[in-house]
């Protein structure tokens, strides 16, 4: 463990919430307006937190606990994720089994403050969003799978490692293959358009947003900090696929990671701003072909 | 290279019509996969290019990509069916069905003795693949429409085979194949069109209770 260790860490709590400025930035940029301050997350999070929260006389202690949970879940998990060519703080061999319950954990909590409230919106978005996340674990589960079998590492910061040339020549289909299954996994798990609509406050639609309807003070700036570090996380992991290696300079190693980041931020913007969310029962078709293509990746690397 | 690329993505179409609901969108993934399979004869023999690949390329990529489009939408728009797809097995299961024929076909691929001059090792797994998808789609589907393009997929998943068995098959032979696709989607689309008036309806699962 040496001091770049640290810096996926450390850019993840620092740049995270930026991540939703870029893309806001985006999609007011197609719809012709001039949009919020690319800031805007981080004066959200000050104002949340200096106000005081308000808790139903029905719930419970689980309904507090599930921003702290899910906080602290993200934090763990932001240790395992690397980021382009910096390795992550920690790394053991089959990590991504606890990055993924880690993820898992934060989704069971803020399900289950979700219905701690008894009231019937946030049970069907906690319904939606436990049917909708038992179809993009195995696509993911299949993803790290194919990365496990073509690098022969268990461990997340050797499996993601930065490809060269050499390795789209002689695995191209599978590369492409695995970061189409990734990013619909990533847009799916962070309730972005083809699946869900964040901006959209129709309870009878929503899914991620209307379970957390009755947080409010820091319990909100918690749940909206740990949704920026689950999107930065995931994008990291589609970026450690994308982005080429730098040789071993930190420097450039520092700007291609972050401008890669906020090209990707850019990239999901254009694709929330170019398509439209998908009917509820179209999602499934989505998720499970996200699953099939992941498959088909699988399957190429096992023959 | 080229040719790996091109049969993933065949993979991937034969997949994509095993989940689709809409039938124009069927009929042009089905086009976009003959437009495909058409340059995969041009691509696997790029160094010893002739002219009799050549002539067999843009007859392929003319007709699968062309002609049979345009004949099934006119089929489709003549008969005013409803564009769903109308499936027996749901589009779910029918994804799961074909991944679980995927992975028996690359398990068969490598255990046949066919070993001969193909110039890519996923060759015989994908034409295995759309051969079964094929069928399955001609099984699965009600509409009369359908089955023509598990047909299409059908015949398109023996062309890939033959790509990789044999180094040179006769160009009467290729052309005799070629010819025999186009009668069948020609008739078929006559006859849907035709079903369609006396009937009202081409759902298959009723042509059992045929009365003129």
């Amino acid at each position: 463990m040496n001091a770049l260790s640290f810096i996926p860490l450390l850019l993840a709590l620092i740049l995270s919430p930026l991540l939703f400025g870029v893309i806001n930035r985006t999609k007011a940029l197609f719809a012709g307006r001039r949009g919020q301050p690319l800031l805007q997350t981080y004066y959200d999070l000050w104002k949340l937190l200096r106000k005081g929260a308000v808790y139903s006389r029905t719930t419970t202690w689980i309904f507090r606990a599930g921003p702290m949970v899910g906080l602290a879940a993200a934090w763990v998990a932001a240790t395992l994720v690397p980021l382009g060519n910096f390795p992550a703080l920690i790394a053991f061999p089959a990590d991504f089994l606890l990055f993924a319950g880690l993820l898992g954990l934060m989704r069971f909590f803020t399900v289950v403050a979700a219905l701690d409230t008894g009231s019937s919106f946030e049970g069907m978005g906690a319904s939606r969003e436990v049917f909708f996340s038992a179809l993009t674990e195995p696509a993911l589960f299949v993803v790290l799978a194919t990365l496990a079998r073509q690098t022969g590492q268990l461990s997340l910061s050797t499996m993601f490692e930065p490809v060269s040339g050499a390795d789209w020549l002689h695995g191209g289909p599978v590369l492409a293959l695995v970061i189409i299954a990734l990013m619909i996994v990533l847009l799916a798990e962070n309730a972005r358009i083809p699946v869900d609509d964040p901006n959209t406050h129709l309870e009878l639609t929503m899914i991620h947003e209307v379970m957390v309807l009755d947080h409010s003070g820091p319990d909100f700036a918690f749940i909206l900090y740990a949704a920026a570090l689950k999107l930065w996380m995931l994008g990291a992991l589609v970026l450690s696929m994308v982005l080429p290696s730098s040789g071993g300079n930190p420097w450039l190693s520092l700007a291609l990671v972050s401008g890669g980041m906020f090209g990707l931020a850019v990239v999901i913007g254009v694709i929330e701003s170019v398509m439209a969310r998908l009917r509820l029962l179209v999602v499934p078709q989505l998720l499970i072909g996200a699953g099939a293509v992941a498959t088909v990746a699988l399957i190429l690397t096992l023959r | 290279m080229m040719t790996d690329l091109i049969l993933v993505l065949v993979v991937l179409t034969n997949l994509k019509l095993l989940g689709s609901s809409r039938l124009g969108a069927s009929i042009r993934v089905v086009a976009a996969q003959g437009v495909m399979l058409g340059l995969l004869p041009v691509l696997a023999h790029v160094h010893e290019l002739s002219l009799h690949f050549a002539a067999l390329a843009v007859g392929t990529v003319a007709l699968k990509g062309v002609v049979f489009p345009w004949l099934l939408f006119r089929a489709l728009r003549e008969a005013e069916v409803t564009r769903e797809v109308e499936p027996y097995v749901a589009y779910i299961t029918s994804i799961l069905i074909g991944l679980a024929a995927l992975a028996a076909s690359f398990w068969l691929g490598g255990r046949l003795p066919v070993s001969t001059v193909e110039p890519s090792s996923l060759l015989v797994p994908s034409a295995l693949f759309s051969i079964l998808a094929g069928l399955f789609l001609i099984v699965a589907r009600k509409r009369a429409v359908n089955q023509v393009l598990g047909f299409l997929v059908l015949e398109n998943g023996i062309y890939t085979f033959g790509v990789g068995i044999v180094a040179e098959t006769p160009f009467l032979v290729e052309l005799g194949v070629l010819l025999d696709a186009f009668v069948a989607v020609f008739v078929m689309g006559i006859a849907v069109y035709h079903i369609n008036r006396e009937f009202d309806h081409i759902e298959v699962d009723r042509l059992d209770r045929l009365k003129g």
